[in-house]
């Protein structure tokens, strides 16, 4: 009965039948953002500043005022963040249904691919190979692409990866986008990387698919994810609600995933 | 003739000094209220017959003469402060003798004191002038001892002194301290200890510096009518001089601004420089001693240290000089070292000596120094006086 | 002949630390007119515009002819030293603990008497000088008699060294070694001597060209210092802070808008917060410990080294915002100058035109080369000057501004 089926659910979390496992990255100054050509607006890294610390400033608190742009750290995008989205109904984060925010994870493990080459790209093949050991991707599925890339953390240089080419990270090629939203109908996909992009994506046609694409069709993306490597590749539940900022095009957040033990 | 008015009928009397100690926790209005009343007593008047008031020091700051007069009770028809630090003794006496001659008052207090505590010095160097604030004391705060140190420099240099020189005048002094109840220096001063002395600024060594300290002087000037009913012993006045920012062009002060007037001074007094029985320079620093001697028509400029080394300077010597030791020997009491000599030369010239006296003086020449507004002292000025009783 | 220093030995960390003491810093209105042009490394007079008399000290009227048409005038400070001493013993705190000291008097060939302090190469009177004016550690203008020419070692004469903030032996902080100016700054430390130069980067995963080099000059330390985030300065402080001796601010963002140029905040937000909030959080982080070394030893803290722009003085429209920022740090500067003086950590302010990088690109020349920047603040730190404008372009700035501010708005908004 639904009646109880949540009951079962506090229950299972309370015996550890079901985990929580958090995939959010801490947000913190040194948490590196996202590089843009200087003539462009710059999106803000993740400052922080005391208002007081039990001081003169207040003698019984402690508290801050921070900032950052909307895609600092882990972060959601909407599908008005992309030109490709603009037009489309409830494309804020205030307004996506807030059904998106919870749904099934399909994680794709790219981690060995990603280790041997950085610009590693996320083809139609290897998820169709990735779907004939793991099942079907189900419908309004977030598809979140594992890399370990978020192990580099701890190293921004490495975490950003760039050259004079430019930044150089994996991320998903032009047509398995169009693949994930025509033919399996996910909500979102997600990333260990600053984009839910390849780093070269630039490079693609269309450039930078996954947000011309994902977004497009009125899909969202997560970035900057962490701790993929404790999902099973089907089974566990994704939840992202992000900041409900009036027309705002993302937000940082906390991503969690339930996990069966 | 000079076209100056001579001094006749107006007298010095009542000259009184209240003992110089080191450091006193008393404001400079005590040490000012005791040199009124001792000359007072001196001279058996009450407060109330005092009608005129001249006042110099340092250290009465917030108040100046005008406060003074409430502060101990004087109503007054004649009033000045004089801020001329070593002249104003000499300046005292040309303002109050005017004041007497025309009948603006009738007896004309003259008091200089000066308190001293630990911080005193400092305080009064660091803003002496503005000139000396602004472009002398930031550059080593050497006070007055930079500053004649550079006069000394510049003068042994041109005019061949050595300090032997200068050393002879300050082991003399120091003798004719030693006679002094007051002198605040109490042992005898050789010639060797005063060259093995420690340097203070390059020439000047320790025994070329006065010791700041607290302390008054103070005298009366009325006229001699006044003072013979009175029964005061008294001292008349020859002549007077003063002479402000004299000789501007020279590049480094070796002469002061008697040299100007000196003529004028014995014209006046009807006397030569050789009738002067005995001299009270103003010797913040012997330099000083040396220049007077010169500029006061003594020697000619440059022969003072060949003058240093022919004359002595006790008082039983040839040139009685700073007969009761000078600021050297006695300490400088703030604005009372420009009062020291008057009231010095006016005890020798009554006969109611302290210190030892000088045989047979009658004529003596009190001269004053002071303030050393950026590299030069601006004010001088001279008194010859006369012995009251022929 | 003047002695050379020696690189002092490491620091007892066990002494107490001596405190900073300063000469008398009071001065006249007038007699600031020295301290003015001191502060550009000039020595001038007051000249009488009627009679043509030079005057010092400086005064409210003439002492030749009473006329109050005084102006100040550039002089060569020739002159003969005609006497001197050497104190000994000193009243002020400051000078007790520097005793020996030497002092003069000096005749100008152009008329007045100074009162200076005379250099150890210089023979005793009488003798031929230059005078010139320096700035003391109480920021207040002091004339200092330097031989006729110049001797061995002349700057590290133990009294010049007091009025002077010579990296030699010294250990510095340049704050962005990212940029073509602050990696000349490095080169050109390392060239007078500096001991060690921490060079400071922030955003490790941006490359820019000659950063490598930077490692292989033996003097430097790279450190991460991003002075947007409060963390960043305040731990580099905390690590290196009380080694200090001077800081050198060449951080900045530079862009190229006005207002209607670029829509939003965002651009002008970011040159505020490095160019104005920057400065801001380096003073809160290392102002207090160089404060407290500003006596110690032969290797004090000694200066603090603005990197503004000309653009401060009067608003460059097609930089609007870029000048706004530099004239908020500007003003800061001022109060950071104010707020070290105690101290006698000198705040020294460099006012460039233009510098040829890439933000400038679309500027004509004359533009200042990063190492003529360079080499201006290395001698501004040894010649103890506080306000530098270096380059043709910021002293034409500089000479029209203090003309008629209002004309050079004019001539800026084209």
């Amino acid at each position: 009965m639904s009646n109880d089926i949540l009951a079962k659910l506090v229950g299972a979390l309370a015996a550890g039948r079901v985990r929580v496992v958090d995939l959010t990255q801490t947000l913190s100054p040194d948490f590196p953002p996202i590089v843009l050509p200087p003539e462009l607006g710059q999106a803000w890294p993740f400052r922080i500043e005391e208002i007081s610390r039990y001081d003169d400033r207040g003698s019984n608190s402690y508290w801050n005022n921070f900032s950052c742009s909307e895609h600092t750290g882990t972060h959601f995008d909407a599908p008005i963040h992309w030109i490709s989205g603009r037009d489309l109904p409830n494309n804020s984060v205030d307004t996506v249904p807030v059904e998106q925010f919870v749904g099934p994870a399909a994680v794709i493990d790219c981690s060995k691919e990603a280790a041997a080459d950085a610009d590693f790209l996320l083809t139609v093949d290897f998820v169709k190979a990735w779907e004939k050991q793991h099942g079907k991707i189900p419908p309004r599925a977030w598809v979140l692409m594992r890399t370990d890339w978020s192990k580099r953390v701890t190293d921004p240089i490495a975490y950003q990866n760039l050259d004079e080419t430019g930044q150089h990270t994996p991320g998903p090629d032009e047509t398995v986008v169009r693949f994930l939203v025509e033919e399996r109908d996910v909500i979102g996909f997600g990333t260990e990387t600053i984009g839910t992009d390849a780093g070269q994506a630039f490079h693609l046609r269309p450039p930078y698919p996954a947000h011309y694409y994902m977004h497009g069709a009125g899909r969202c993306g997560l970035q900057c994810l962490t701790n993929l490597d404790q999902l099973p590749p089907q089974g566990a539940v994704v939840i992202c609600p992000p900041l409900k900022i009036e027309q705002g095009s993302g937000s940082p957040l906390r991503v969690l995933a339930l996990v069966p033990a | 003739m000079t076209g100056r008015a001579s001094y006749d009928g107006v007298v010095l009397a009542a000259p009184v000094t209240i003992p110089y100690v080191r450091y006193s926790i008393r404001g400079a209005h005590w040490f000012l209220s005791r040199a009124l009343a001792g000359s007072l007593k001196r001279a058996g008047l009450k407060k109330e017959q005092i009608d005129g008031l001249c006042v110099s020091s340092f250290t009465l700051a917030p108040d100046s003469a005008v406060g003074l007069t409430q502060h101990l009770g004087l109503t007054v028809r004649w009033l000045d402060h004089i801020p001329m630090g070593g002249a104003a003794g000499v300046v005292a006496v040309r303002r109050a003798a005017r004041a007497v001659q025309c009948g603006d008052a009738d007896i004309v207090a003259c008091i200089a004191g000066d308190t001293n505590q630990v911080d005193s010095f400092r305080l009064m160097n660091a803003n002496f002038s503005q000139f000396a604030r602004d472009a002398v004391y930031p550059l080593g705060s050497g006070g007055p001892n930079a500053s004649f140190a550079f006069l000394t420099d510049y003068y042994m240099r041109t005019f061949g002194a050595r300090r032997e020189d200068f050393g002879k005048l300050c082991v003399a002094q120091r003798d004719n301290a030693l006679k002094f109840p007051y002198a605040l220096f109490k042992k005898k001063l050789t010639l060797d200890e005063y060259m093995d002395a420690r340097p203070i600024s390059d020439p000047i060594h320790l025994f070329d510096c006065v010791m700041p300290c607290a302390g008054a002087e103070g005298f009366l000037v009325m006229k001699r009518e006044r003072a013979e009913d009175l029964g005061l012993p008294y001292a008349s006045i020859l002549g007077a001089i003063e002479r402000h920012n004299a000789f501007p062009a020279d590049p480094v002060q070796f002469r002061g601004g008697w040299a100007m007037d000196c003529g004028d001074l014995y014209a006046q007094a009807g006397i030569a420089p050789a009738d002067v029985d005995f001299i009270e320079t103003y010797d913040d620093y012997p330099v000083i001693n040396v220049m007077q001697i010169e500029d006061l028509g003594f020697c000619k400029k440059g022969e003072g240290p060949d003058f240093v080394r022919r004359h002595s300077f006790t008082v039983d010597g040839t040139f009685p000089f700073n007969t009761s030791g000078g600021q050297l020997s006695v300490g400088q009491a703030g604005a009372a070292g420009g009062s020291l000599g008057m009231v010095e030369a006016i005890r020798q010239l009554t006969r109611e000596n302290l210190a030892g006296a000088v045989p047979d003086a009658e004529i003596g020449l009190v001269s004053g120094f002071g303030m050393i507004n950026y590299d030069r002292g601006l004010c001088t000025g001279a008194v010859i006086l006369k012995a009251g009783r022929a | 002949m003047t002695e050379p220093i020696k690189r002092p030995k490491r620091k007892n960390p066990v002494l107490r630390t001596r405190l900073p003491t300063l000469p008398p810093g009071t001065r006249a209105r007038v007699t600031l007119g020295l301290t003015e042009a001191a502060a550009r490394g000039i020595f001038a007079l007051q000249v009488c515009r009627d009679c043509g008399t030079v005057q010092y000290p400086p005064r409210e009227a003439c002492h030749n002819c009473l006329s109050d048409r005084l102006v100040w005038t550039p002089q060569d400070g020739r002159g003969e030293l005609i006497s001197e001493t050497r104190i000994r013993h000193a009243l002020e705190l400051y000078f007790r603990e520097r005793t020996p000291w030497r002092l003069g008097v000096v005749k100008l060939d152009v008329g007045p008497i100074v009162v200076v302090q005379v250099h150890g190469d210089i023979p005793p009177a009488p003798t031929r000088v230059r005078v010139q004016a320096c700035l003391d550690k109480s920021d207040q203008a002091a004339l200092f008699a330097l031989p006729e020419k110049d001797t061995p070692h002349m700057a590290e004469d133990r009294q010049l060294r007091e009025m002077t903030c010579d990296p030699k032996f010294r250990k510095v902080l340049v704050t962005d070694g990212k940029t073509q100016i602050g990696q000349a700054v490095v080169r050109a430390l390392a060239e007078a001597g500096a001991d060690l130069i921490w060079v400071g980067y922030a955003e490790p995963w941006k490359k820019f060209a000659g950063f490598d080099e930077l490692e292989k000059i033996p003097q430097v330390t790279l450190v991460p210092l991003d002075l947007t985030d409060a963390r960043s300065v305040k731990e580099l402080s905390g690590e290196i802070g009380a080694k200090v001796d001077i800081l050198i601010n060449t951080a900045e963002l530079h862009r190229a808008y006005g207002i209607g140029a670029r829509y939003g905040t965002d651009v002008a937000k970011a040159e505020m917060e490095i160019n104005y909030f920057g400065l801001l959080r380096l003073a809160q982080e290392f102002g207090p410990v160089m404060r407290s070394r500003g006596a110690d030893g032969l290797n004090s803290a000694v200066a603090w080294v603005n990197l503004l722009s000309i653009f401060a003085l009067s608003n460059y429209p097609q930089q609007g915002t870029f000048s706004a920022s530099k004239a908020a740090a500007q003003s800061l500067a001022q109060c950071l100058r104010a707020e070290m003086r105690a101290s006698g950590v000198r705040v020294i302010n460099v006012y460039p035109g233009p510098v040829d990088d890439e933000w400038n690109q679309l500027i004509l020349p004359p533009k200042l080369a990063p190492s003529a920047l360079a080499n201006a603040i290395v001698k501004a730190l040894k010649d103890g000057v506080e306000d530098v404008y270096p380059g043709d372009v910021a002293q034409d700035w500089l000479a029209r501004w203090r003309d008629n501010p209002k004309a050079l708005e004019r001539e800026l908004a084209g």
